[in-house]
């Protein structure tokens, strides 16, 4: 067991944890945050995405003594506009149905339109093809992120 | 999701299940659904300590409802629908809240919904006779109660604004949430709410003529009532109940079905740091550790030796082969009309056989299976996605030795089950009370699957082989046979004299024995076999297999006469108007007749009718190197009464999702008795950039409502086996069609 200071949403969390521990499980049962979801654990599924240092991870495969000083966000802490655009546009379109991929599904979402403010269909398509969804609300989730990047124009 | 005779659904049924559950499940008289002692509906009662704290109840506390309850308006004016179906997706949150709010003339924004606590008197599935969901059944057994739900509340609400305004109750008016008298007078249910108690409740409020709906059927006006806190991360489901002190527990589970534990070592595990205990189970053996990451390692380090003498041994290869053998020979009879051999030996025209493979598949849903519970020798607190809270609570009581009123065990949101959280066999409870026993009262105990467990741990949509044989002569199809090798799902379990009939389980061949087509010489019989792995209803149950079977075979057939499918499905559709209905539609919504395809792209058709709502898909499609690449889906949908139009259209868009994504993949081989697939990596699941896009109709209908969960699952995979055979390729008989798929 090691001490580590974690640094999530601009709050420091010190914390007690074995440093093979996947950061998923820090974030989850050593803080308390529970929006970002444990699915596959072999990085397959996307629904433990975070952002590390403002990159998307799939926190279950990264340890948590790797993340060093790296500020963490998690779903509870999107704040960028793009965010809320994505996020907006989730409820607008009634993207979730069982919901439990959703939080890694919009960190992925933000992540691109972060980095590509007008994505075409196939830039969705790369950016998202590692998030599963079981319920298949593919079809709701390229029409939120248009949604999203066109609310973004002005 | 259970499929159900339909006369057994108002008898014995409910009689049988009451027997093995709690003695009152059927005492309690049609009156109580609306009331239960002298609270009547809980209007205001709770007004106090309703509303937010209500909503943001901690999942794993009890819950401060009196289970007399199916809705509470709180003093902030909102209406909070306790909803008896769970939320695993599907919408029933919405739907509920849909037929209460349009009889209330509540305004949309008002409302909200939560899981109703654990009571089968008076949450019980009016289909089954208990509490459960399944059978895409949420929607058409609860249309008319929570209407009358909403209308006598509105009645009462509106008594108490008279009595208070001293004015007859028929000059007020309610509208979206105000209550209107002509003098002025105004207010809203908040302030009527705790007063309305002292109202008397209508048995039988009058409802809406449907010419009145504002919300049912409607466009636009009603949204999903969990989207925001599925959108932000606030959703709670079992994998985030994390109580002060609770043990986290994994399973060493045998790696075949039928393996028992010979011998374990702990050393190992016990000095693993956060590992709290170790205890044998009847299915396995259970480390307790402070968090997943600790009970995982824990895990690693024990060392069992199994006990594999009474275990299934065969693989999948074996199966086949013997299933293969079978299918040479008629099985059980299921139905016969017409001469089938004698038409077959008359000879002249053409014979076309054809079999069918449809392999092992897991759920696989996004949340592992997981449960919590919480004890202290005597009262139990208990929280999981329940998909059939009744035998769940009655299976704790039992393990536990305690009375099943102090079992609170109440259903939280699912991350997805498409029938897994339902069991016949009530093992996930069955294994949560093992697991607390173990180790005695005290700490919470939060057991967990992994992916892997969750995937390898059977109660698999059953194997299956269909042998058909058809006959076809002057463009008719004069002959018919389908002898289906497979597995039961219902033998040995409560439901099984509801869905057997001379030993033959009806979820196994539904969908094969009638097919919408007039074929006059036609027999479907059952080789039923026994096989050491266990099987579940997995979303759509039969239909998953016998709507490809029936649907790829009559495509054939009709090729074979030279007759385009939509042409010759509708001319054999004499008694089958909604099946006619929705695939005039699709044709339609498609342009079937005059569309004109790209270089390289077909098209292909089906329509299946599952628990009674009727869809007709068709796809287009190419094919590239990976296999099969579908490019659009349109789809049309007849389930009576639409309430939802959008949760219709979701519905349809993720059963088509889901269905493809199996079609195209999923396969859980078995090598000596040993599931293979274990995570998302082997078992290849659709993605983003495999989703076809989707248009959807919802055939318009007067029709009851029926459901919408399971039934857009069944067309796309024969649909895209049609497609495929128009390309001039092989329609593919064995499924995945891309076998071997991995990412
Ligand atoms: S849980 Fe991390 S990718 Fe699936
Ligand atoms: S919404 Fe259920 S897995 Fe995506």
């Amino acid at each position: 067991m090691t001490q580590l200071t974690l640094k999530i949403n601009g709050q420091s969390h010190s914390i007690d944890a074995d440093p093979d521990m996947p950061l998923l499980w820090a974030i989850r049962e050593s803080v308390g945050l529970t929006g970002t979801k444990y699915g596959c654990g072999v990085a397959q599924c996307g629904a433990c995405t975070v952002f590390v240092a403002g990159q998307p991870v799939r926190s279950c495969s990264m340890p948590v003594s790797a993340v060093g000083a790296d500020e963490i966000t998690t779903i509870e802490g999107l704040k960028s506009k793009e965010a809320l655009a994505v996020q907006k546009a989730w409820v607008k379109l009634d993207v979730p149905q069982c919901g439990y991929c959703q939080s890694g599904q919009i960190m992925s979402a933000t992540s691109l339109l972060e980095l590509n403010a007008k994505p075409t269909d196939r830039d969705i398509d790369l950016a998202m093809n590692g998030n599963i969804c079981r319920c298949a609300t593919y079809v709701r989730i390229r029409a939120a992120i248009h949604d999203a990047a066109k609310s973004l124009e002005g | 999701m259970i499929r159900l005779e339909k006369s057994f659904v108002a008898t014995e049924l409910p009689r049988a299940i009451a027997r093995m559950t709690v003695e009152d499940a059927t005492r309690l008289s049609r009156r109580s659904i609306l009331k239960t002692g002298a609270a009547g509906l809980a209007l205001g009662v709770y007004l106090a300590r309703g509303n937010k704290a209500f909503a943001q109840q901690p999942p794993a506390s009890p819950v401060n409802v009196a289970p007399n309850t199916f809705l509470i308006i709180g003093s902030d004016n909102t209406v909070t629908v306790l909803c008896k179906h769970i939320e695993m997706g599907q919408g029933p949150f919405t739907g509920m809240a849909t037929l209460v709010a349009e009889e209330l003339d509540a305004d949309w924004s008002q409302m909200r919904a939560d899981h109703a606590p654990s009571n089968p008197g008076l949450y019980k599935n009016l289909a089954f006779g208990v509490q459960g969901t399944g059978g895409s059944t949420a929607i058409a057994n609860s249309f008319e109660q929570m209407r009358k739900v909403g209308a006598s509340a509105r009645a009462m609400l509106v008594g108490a604004a008279a009595a208070e305004w001293n004015v007859p109750a028929e000059e007020i008016t309610v509208q979206n949430g105000v209550i209107r008298h002509s003098s002025g007078k105004e207010g809203r249910f908040g302030e009527f709410a705790e007063k309305a108690n002292q109202q008397p409740l209508l048995e039988n409020p009058k409802l809406k003529d449907s010419s009145q709906f504002r919300l049912i059927g409607k466009e636009g006006v009603v949204k999903r009532l969990d989207s925001a806190a599925k959108s932000n991360g606030s959703a709670v489901y079992t994998m985030d109940i994390n109580e002060p002190g609770m043990l986290t527990v994994l399973i060493a589970r045998p790696p075949r079905f039928g393996g028992t534990v010979a011998s374990f070592d702990a050393s190992a595990t016990k000095a693993i740091p956060g590992v709290v205990d170790v205890k044998q189970v009847p299915m396995g053996v259970a480390v307790y550790a402070k968090g997943f990451w600790a009970a995982r390692k824990g895990r690693e380090a024990l060392k069992v030796t199994w006990d594999d003498s009474k275990a299934e041994k065969r693989g999948t290869a074996q199966l086949l082969s013997e299933f293969r053998t079978l299918s040479k020979t008629p099985g059980k009879i299921v139905k016969q009309e017409g001469a089938v051999d004698a038409e077959f030996a008359k000879g002249g025209g053409r014979i076309i056989e054809a079999e069918f493979v449809f392999p092992y598949l897991a759920h696989a849903a996004m949340e592992p299976l997981n449960s919590y519970l919480k004890w202290d020798g005597e009262k139990v607190v208990s929280r999981f996605g329940s998909q059939f809270p009744t035998p769940d609570m009655a299976v704790i009581a039992k393990v536990l030795g305690v009375k099943p009123e102090n079992v609170d065990l109440k259903t939280i949101l699912a991350g997805g089950s498409f029938g897994r959280r339902a069991q016949q066999t009530t093992h996930i409870a069955f294994e949560l009370a093992s697991v607390a026993k173990a180790i005695g009262p005290g700490p919470g105990v939060k057991v967990v699957w992994t992916r892997e467990d969750d995937m390898r741990g059977g109660y698999y949509r059953p194997y299956a082989v269909h042998k058909m044989r058809g006959l076809v002569r002057d463009k008719k199809i004069v002959a018919w046979t389908d002898t289906i090798v497979s597995q039961s799902i219902m033998k040995g379990s409560p439901f099984e004299a509801m869905t057997m009939k001379n030993g033959l389980d009806s979820t196994v061949y539904e969908g094969s024995n009638e097919i919408p087509y007039d074929v006059e010489n036609f027999r479907c019989d059952l080789h039923q076999v026994e096989i050491g792995v266990p099987v579940l209803w997995w979303r759509s149950v039969g239909h998953t297999h016998t709507g490809y079977a029936v649907e790829a075979f009559v495509d054939e057939l009709l090729d074979a006469a030279g007759i385009d499918p939509v042409e010759g499905r509708l001319a054999l559709m004499s008694k089958k108007p909604r099946h006619a209905g929705v695939l005039k539609a699709v044709a339609e919504l498609s342009n079937w007749k005059n569309a004109k395809l790209a270089p390289g792209r077909a098209r292909g058709v089906a329509v299946v009718e599952s628990f009674n709502t009727f869809v007709a898909q068709v796809v287009e499609l190419s094919m590239t190197e990976e296999g099969p690449k579908v490019h659009k889906v349109w789809c049309a949908v007849d389930c009576g009464v639409a309430v939802n139009p959008d949760i219709i259209r979701a519905q349809m868009e993720g059963g088509i999702g889901f269905g493809l994504g199996h079609i195209l993949y999923a396969d859980i081989p078995l090598e000596e008795g040993r599931p293979v697939s274990g995570n998302f990596d082997t078992y290849r699941s659709l993605r983003i950039n495999e989703m076809p896009e989707i248009e959807v109709t919802i055939v318009q209908s007067t029709e009851k409502p029926s459901g919408v969960g399971e039934p857009g699952v069944p067309p796309i995979g024969p649909a895209v086996a049609n497609a495929i055979a128009k390309l001039g390729l092989t329609r593919p008989r064995q499924l995945p069609m891309v076998p071997g798929a991995s990412v």
